[in-house]
């Protein structure tokens, strides 16, 4: 049996690499592929409580991050459809339009 | 044993995730995160949640990364270029305060559950489908009918925002490249 700790420290190290992404890419798709990572590192550490607590409910709140993490990719993805039409590049760096 | 198998897709989720933040393709990134999906989905099987792994597979792989791939192909990026020159600090910094992080992080889960006995996986009943719909329609439900609802809001503003305003394909200084009376064409790239 593999200690809930183990998953616990997988899932803080999966969050850690997402947010390193999230943090130093300048292309927007890929930042969104990192938010995404730390979303299902949050997903894992809420299954792995689930088992160590013996309580389903963990599991039912993955559930609602899944269809979260849907929504926020749609309206995401669209968004860029959107900034790229205006400006042909989805580089955040240069997305300076309401920049001060 | 499963010691063994959840070192193997511990590596796995850790190295391709390692592999969706550094590399410059979006393509290739894309697929990378979905080996670390698969690989996230396995060891949710070995948690003991198998329906959350099988909604992980079908969501995620299924519907969100296909989602990414055609927005990838559809804007047809290229890889990133090189970074700006004032972006190098930034960059070490972010990496400083995000192994700062990791070691805040990794500190807390150990001092709290680092000696905790591993616990049996929950058992068929608990997990089942009808727990868990059971769970969702009674107790959850008024967070059911939220999702639910931002799940339309998601797709109306998604679709509403990708449209162009004037529900035309092509933007106007594509269309006076073409011949009068061409049909507009979507795929032409700018």
């Amino acid at each position: 049996m593999v200690p809930a700790s183990w998953y616990m420290l997988l899932a803080a190290v999966l969050f850690v690499i997402g947010t390193i992404g999230a943090l130093t890419r300048r292309n927007g798709i890929s930042i969104f592929l990192s938010i995404e990572l730390m979303l299902n590192a949050v997903n894992l550490l809420l299954v792995a409580y689930s088992r160590q607590l013996g309580d389903p409910t963990g599991q039912v709140i993955v559930f609602f991050v899944l269809a979260v993490a849907a929504a926020e990719a749609a309206v995401g993805l669209a968004l860029f459809i959107a900034i790229f039409r205006h400006g042909h590049t989805i580089d955040v760096n240069r997305m300076n339009l309401m920049r001060w | 044993m499963e010691l063994a198998v959840f070192i193997l897709f511990a590596l796995g989720a850790l190295v391709s995730s390692l592999v969706v933040v550094t590399h410059r393709n979006p393509v290739y990134a894309t697929m990378s995160l979905v080996l670390t999906l698969v690989c996230v989905a396995a060891l949710f099987l070995m948690l003991g949640a198998p329906f959350i792994a099988t909604l992980q597979v079908l969501i995620y792989t299924g519907a969100i990364v296909v989602l990414f791939l055609f927005v990838i192909m559809l804007l047809n990026i290229q890889r990133e270029e090189h970074a700006a020159p004032s972006s190098g600090i930034q960059r070490w910094a972010a990496i400083f305060s995000a192994l700062v992080f990791a070691g805040l992080l990794l500190g807390l889960f150990w001092r709290a559950h680092g000696g905790d006995p591993a616990q049996p996986a929950l058992t068929e009943e608990q997990v089942s489908l009808t727990t868990l719909a059971r769970l969702l329609f009674t107790e959850y439900m008024l967070p059911f009918q939220a999702i639910g609802l931002l799940l339309l809001a998601g797709v109306v503003a998604a679709t509403s925002l990708a449209r162009r305003p004037d529900g035309r394909l092509t933007s106007p200084d594509q269309e006076l490249a073409h011949a009068p009376g061409d049909a507009p064409r979507a795929e032409e790239a700018p």
